[in-house]
C-alpha cells in the first residue's frame, strides 16, 4: 500500500537492485526488516547505541536504526546476510564461530559488518585497533574478548 | 574405558552460532506471522497513585485500532511465586513509573503506539517511597497498604514496607567479639543494575481457531511463562503452547514475564495476532533490575586470620511487587559467609517495597551484593592483620566435608586449589605488566567467590534412530549460554558418539520433557544429569541387545567411538545402525531413554543452623572461585582502568571449555560494569537514565584487554555429568570486590559503595 509522500528509492541490496517506495520517516532498518524480510540486523536500541543494526553503507558500516531510508537512493547497502560468499560463512564470519565469538548471536551482525570494514581498511589491526572498530557494539555476553580474538583470526587466514 | 574422550571436553563451536553468524537465526521480533496486530504499552506516568478513571474514547479513534484492554477487560487475579501481589494492568493503583495501565492491539505499530498515547487515565496522585530510607522511615507511605491480605507462601512477619524478613545463625556471636583480635565493621551500598540483554523484550502470540494460543517470547523457561499466563489469563496449560525461539540474552531478566500475558490477552481480544516488543527505554522502566540493597557487616578474627564471628544485616530494595525478592533475599543472605568457615555468625534480612521497578533475579541472585560486602571485609581484615590477601582466604576456605552456611554439606570443594591457582598467575604475571601510565597508581586486589549448581526439577528423552544417531529432547531454553551445544555434548560422549550424531529438538511445551528454568547456574549440571541419565538408560538397552545379537554377556562389551559396540578383546561388534534396525522393526520396539528428576541435595540442617522464613529449604552443589584484576587509577579525575583480570574456577569438569571461558569472560565485563559504571538512578519516582546514552554498559575499550580463565578441574562433582558443575553466575560474584579491594591497593581509600564512579573514587582519595 503506497501512499502520495512515499518516496521512491532504487538501491543496490546485498548486491541485487531494489527499486522500494518508502515513507518519508522510514529507517532503513524497517525497511530492511520489515520491507525486506532481512531480519538479521537487529533493533536492539533503534538510537544508535547498541550497534546491533550496523550495516554497510557503501562500503561504511553505519547505523541502519539512524539511516533514513529515503537517503540510500542509489547507494549500496551491505547486510550481515549480505556478507555470505556463495551461501557460506565469510572468513570474518566464520572465524566469529570458531573463536567462540559468538554467544546469544544478537549483537553479532552488527559485529560481523564492523569487523568486515574493518579488515577492508586494515588488514593487520592489532588488538587495541580492534577494540576501538567494536567500541560502538555493545556485547552483553561475551566480555569482548573472543570477539577480538575471531578478528585477529579472520586477518591471520586472509593474509595467509 | 581408554580417557579418549568423543565430545566431553571438547570446544566444540556453539551450534547455533553459523545461523546467529549469518543472520539467519530468528530472535522472537523476527517473527512476523499473516494478519498481524502490533501491541503497545501505556505505562503509568507517576510512581504512586489511584486510577480514578481511564478514558478510551480518543485512543479508539485512531485508524487501524483493533483492541484496547484495561484491567477491566482482564480476570480479576493477583499471581506471584511468593506473595500473590502482581497484575497483569494495574488494578485500581499504579505503585511505578512505566507499570502497564492499559494495551493496545492495532494494524501497525505506530497506530499502537499513538492510541496509547491518547488513553488518557485520570490519577489521584499518592506519596511514594523511592529509596530505602524512604520505605523504612517512621510513618512512611505504604506501597502496598493491603498487603496483609495477600495470599503469601509463607506466613512470615511484615512491618510496613517490610514484606519479608528472614535470619540465620549459627553459633554465638554476640558471644565470642570479646575474643577477637581486630574487628572491621561498614555499611556497603549497591546500586539497581540493568541486565541489558541487547534483546529488548518480546512475543508473538497467534490464537487458533481451536482456542488454543502460541507463544514465541524471550524467556528463560517456556514452562513457566507457559504457567504464569495460564495463572494470570485464567486459561488451561493444555490451551497455551509456549515456543522457546532464539533468546538474545537473559542474565535473570528473562526469567519472569515480561509483555507474554499482555500479548495473549490482546490476541485473545482480537482474534488475531499480536505481537509487542518493548523499545529499549520501555524495557528498562517497566520490567526488572538487581537489587539495590544496604549491607551492614562486622567481621572478627584472630590474630593469624582465623575467621571468628560475622553479623550482617541486609536490606534489599524490591520496588514495587514481590516477584523473586524472597528468593533472592533468601540466597543473598546464605552467601553472606562466603567460601569460608566461621563458626559464629548471624545474618538478618528483609525485603522491601518501594515505588520502583521490581527487583528480581540478576546473574548471582543476591550473591554479588553479600559478596561485595564480606570480601571488601576480609580485604581489611588482611590490612589490619598485615597479613597476606589471598593467605588470609587461604587460611579460612572451604574443603570438601566442611558445611555451608544453613548446614548442608560441600561434597565437591576446590576453593584452595583456585586460590593457588590465582596466587601463583599473580606472582608471575603482574610484575611483568607494562607500568602505569604517569600520575596514574596502580593497584592489585582479589576476592573469593562462591555459589551454586542446582535446584529444582528437569527431564530429559532420548531416542535413536534408523542410522544409529540419537534424537535428545529436553525443555532447556538456551539464552544465549550454549546449553544447545553442551547438553548434546553429554548425551553424545555417554554414548561415545562425535556431537555430530546428535539431533536436538527445539524447545516446546507441547512435545519437551519438563525443565523448570535457565536460572541459577544449574543447566549443565541439573539437565545434565537428566541428559545422562537417559542416554545411560538408552545405552543399557543398546547394550542389552548387542549382547544378544553378538551372543555374550552385556559385561563384555565396550563402546568404541562412533557408534560401535565391540566385544572386549576380540573383533567382533555390531553397530548402532544395526542395533536399531532390528529393535524398530523386530526385537523391543525403538530403542529410547528418559530420565526425571528434582534437585536431591543436601537439606539445610536444623542442627547446625537457627532459621526462618527462608524461601527455599536446600540448594545445589557448590562452586567455588578466585579473581584478581590489576588497576590503574588516575588521582587526578578518580577514573579507574581494569587492566587485567585472572578468573580461576572450580568447574568440576569443563564440558566445553572454549563456551565456559566466553562464559567466564562475558560475566566479569559484565562485573567490572557493575562495579565501575552501571547504576539506574531515580529521580521523584522516575529512571533518570532508560537508554544505553544515560546507562553505560561496558563497551569493547571499557572491558580489560586480558581476561585470563583459568579452569580448575581437580574437584570433579560426583553427581554432576562427567564431574560437571555450573559456570553462569559464579564469575560476576567477585568481580566489584577484587576491584574495589584493588582501588584501595592503589590509592588508601576503601569504597563501600559501588559503583566506584571516577567521582566516587576521587572523593575517597581527597577525604584520606
Amino acid at each position: 500500500m503506497t501512499e502520495s509522500n512515499d518516496i521512491p528509492i532504487r538501491l543496490t541490496l546485498n548486491k541485487s537492485l531494489k527499486s522500494v517506495f518508502c515513507k518519508p520517516t522510514e529507517t532503513l532498518l524497517s525497511l530492511l526488516r520489515d520491507g525486506f524480510g532481512l531480519t538479521g540486523s537487529k533493533r536492539g536500541c533503534n538510537q544508535g547505541l547498541c550497534g546491533a543494526c550496523t550495516v554497510l553503507i557503501d562500503g561504511k558500516p553505519m547505523r541502519s536504526c539512524l539511516t533514513i531510508a529515503a537517503t540510500c537512493n542509489g547507494r549500496d547497502v551491505v547486510t550481515v546476510e549480505g556478507l555470505l560468499e556463495n551461501g557460506k560463512l565469510s572468513t570474518m564470519q566464520q572465524a566469529l564461530v570458531d573463536s567462540g565469538g559468538v554467544q546469544c548471536g544478537f549483537c553479532t551482525p552488527g559485529v560481523a559488518i564492523a569487523l568486515t570494514s574493518l579488515l577492508r581498511e586494515d588488514p593487520k589491526p592489532d588488538r587495541t585497533k580492534i577494540r576501538e572498530a567494536l567500541s560502538g557494539h555493545l556485547c552483553r555476553c561475551s566480555g569482548y574478548i573472543k570477539i577480538v580474538d575471531a578478528a585477529e583470526a579472520a586477518a591471520e587466514k586472509a593474509g595467509s | 574405558m581408554t580417557q579418549e574422550f568423543s565430545a566431553v571436553g571438547l570446544s566444540s563451536a556453539r551450534r547455533d552460532s553459523s545461523e546467529k553468524a549469518g543472520g539467519a537465526a530468528k530472535f522472537a521480533d523476527d517473527y512476523s506471522v499473516p494478519g498481524m496486530l502490533y501491541g503497545a504499552i501505556l505505562g503509568s506516568p507517576i510512581a504512586s497513585g489511584r486510577i480514578k478513571s481511564i478514558d478510551l474514547t480518543e485512543a479508539k479513534t485512531v485508524p487501524g485500532v483493533v483492541s484496547i484492554l484495561t484491567a477491566d477487560d482482564l480476570p480479576d487475579r493477583r499471581v506471584g511465586s511468593f506473595i500473590k501481589d502482581e497484575v497483569t494492568l494495574a488494578r485500581g493503583y499504579v505503585r511505578f513509573v512505566g507499570e502497564p495501565v492499559a494495551a493496545v492491539a492495532a494494524e501497525t505499530k505506530e497506530a499502537a503506539d499513538l492510541a496509547a498515547q491518547l488513553i488518557i487515565v485520570d490519577f489521584e496522585d499518592l506519596p511514594s517511597v523511592c529509596s530505602l530510607d524512604e520505605a523504612l522511615a517512621e510513618d512512611a507511605p505504604l506501597v502496598h497498604p493491603g498487603q496483609d491480605d495477600y495470599v503469601r507462601t509463607s506466613e512470615t512477619p511484615t512491618n510496613g514496607n517490610i514484606f519479608w524478613s528472614a535470619s540465620i545463625l549459627e553459633g554465638n556471636p554476640d558471644a565470642v567479639w570479646d575474643s577477637c583480635d581486630v574487628i572491621v565493621e561498614d555499611t556497603y551500598e549497591t546500586p539497581g543494575q540493568y541486565h541489558a540483554y541487547m534483546e529488548p523484550c518480546s512475543a508473538l502470540a497467534e490464537p487458533d481457531l481451536a482456542g488454543r494460543i502460541t507463544v514465541r517470547s524471550t524467556a528463560q523457561s517456556i514452562f513457566y511463562i507457559q504457567g504464569r499466563i495460564s495463572d494470570e489469563l485464567d486459561i488451561p496449560m493444555s490451551n497455551i503452547r509456549c515456543v522457546a525461539p532464539k533468546i538474545g540474552g537473559g542474565f535473570g531478566g528473562k526469567n519472569g514475564v515480561s509483555v507474554q500475558p499482555i500479548a495473549v490477552a490482546l490476541a485473545r481480544a482480537s482474534g488475531r495476532p499480536v505481537k509487542i516488543t518493548l523499545s529499549r527505554s520501555q524495557d528498562m522502566e517497566m520490567l526488572r533490575s538487581r537489587h539495590p540493597t544496604r549491607i551492614r557487616m562486622r567481621t572478627g578474627a584472630k590474630k593469624d586470620g582465623t575467621l571468628v564471628a560475622r553479623e550482617a544485616e541486609l536490606w534489599f530494595d524490591a520496588g514495587a511487587y514481590t516477584d523473586e525478592s524472597p528468593a533472592v533475599l533468601s540466597f543473598g543472605m546464605l552467601c553472606s559467609r562466603g567460601p569460608y568457615n566461621c563458626p559464629n555468625i548471624s545474618v538478618k534480612g528483609h525485603a522491601v517495597y518501594t515505588n520502583k521497578l521490581k527487583a528480581g533475579s540478576f546473574r548471582g541472585f543476591g550473591n554479588p551484593q553479600a559478596t561485595f560486602a564480606s570480601e571488601s571485609q576480609l580485604d581489611a581484615l588482611a590490612v589490619k592483620l598485615n597479613m597476606d590477601p589471598i593467605e588470609l582466604r587461604r587460611k579460612n576456605a572451604m574443603k570438601a566435608g566442611d558445611h555451608w552456611l544453613g548446614g548442608q554439606t560441600v561434597d565437591s570443594c576446590a576453593m584452595t586449589q583456585c586460590l593457588d591457582a590465582l596466587d601463583e598467575r599473580l606472582k608471575e604475571e603482574v610484575s611483568a605488566l607494562p607500568p602505569a601510565e604517569e600520575g596514574w597508581q596502580r593497584g592489585v586486589g582479589v576476592s573469593g567467590l562462591s555459589h551454586i549448581s542446582g535446584l529444582m526439577g528437569t527431564s530429559a528423552f532420548v531416542n535413536l534412530r534408523a542410522d544409529g544417531t540419537v534424537a535428545l529432547q529436553t525443555g532447556v531454553v538456551d539464552i544465549g549460554q550454549g546449553s544447545d551445544t553442551v547438553l548434546p555434548q553429554i548425551c553424545a560422549e555417554t554414548l561415545r558418539l562425535p556431537l555430530e550424531s546428535i539431533a536436538y529438538a527445539a524447545q516446546d511445551t507441547d512435545s519437551s520433557p519438563y525443565n523448570w528454568k535457565t536460572a541459577a547456574s544449574r543447566i549443565t549440571y541439573t539437565a545434565g544429569r537428566a541428559v545422562m541419565q537417559a542416554t545411560v538408560e538408552m545405552r543399557e538397552r543398546i547394550l542389552r541387545d548387542a549382547a544378544d545379537m553378538l551372543e555374550c554377556s552385556k559385561d563384555d562389551l565396550e563402546l568404541d567411538i562412533g557408534g560401535t559396540v565391540r566385544v572386549v578383546g576380540a573383533d567382533r561388534k555390531v553397530s548402532f545402525r544395526e542395533i536399531a534396525a532390528r529393535a524398530f522393526n523386530r526385537v523391543g520396539g525403538p530403542i529410547v531413554g528418559q530420565h526425571a528428576f528434582a534437585f536431591d541435595g543436601p537439606r539445610f540442617d536444623p542442627k547446625r543452623a537457627a532459621m526462618s522464613n527462608f524461601a527455599f529449604d536446600n540448594l545445589g552443589v557448590y562452586v567455588f572461585g578466585a579473581v584478581g584484576v590489576v588497576v590503574d587509577v588516575d588521582t587526578v579525575t578518580g577514573k579507574t582502568i581494569v587492566q587485567k583480570v585472572w578468573s580461576a574456577h572450580d568447574i568440576g569438569r569443563a564440558i566445553n571449555p572454549q563456551s565456559v571461558e566466553g562464559q567466564v569472560q562475558g560475566a566479569v565485563v559484565q562485573g567490572v560494569g557493575y562495579a565501575l559504571l552501571e547504576e539506574l538512578v531515580w529521580e521523584n519516582g522516575r529512571l533518570t537514565n532508560p537508554s544505553f546514552m544515560d546507562y553505560k554498559i561496558p563497551d569493547g575499550m571499557d572491558a580489560p584487554s586480558e581476561i585470563t580463565v583459568m579452569l580448575i578441574e581437580e574437584a570433579p562433582e560426583a553427581t554432576g555429568p562427567f564431574g560437571a558443575k555450573g559456570i553462569g553466575e559464579a564469575p560476576i560474584v567477585g568481580v566489584a570486590p577484587a576491584i574495589a579491594n584493588a582501588v584501595f591497593n592503589a590509592t588508601g581509600a576503601r569504597l563501600t559503595r559501588i559503583p566506584m564512579t571516577s567521582e566516587r573514587v576521587l572523593n575517597g582519595i581527597l577525604s584520606l
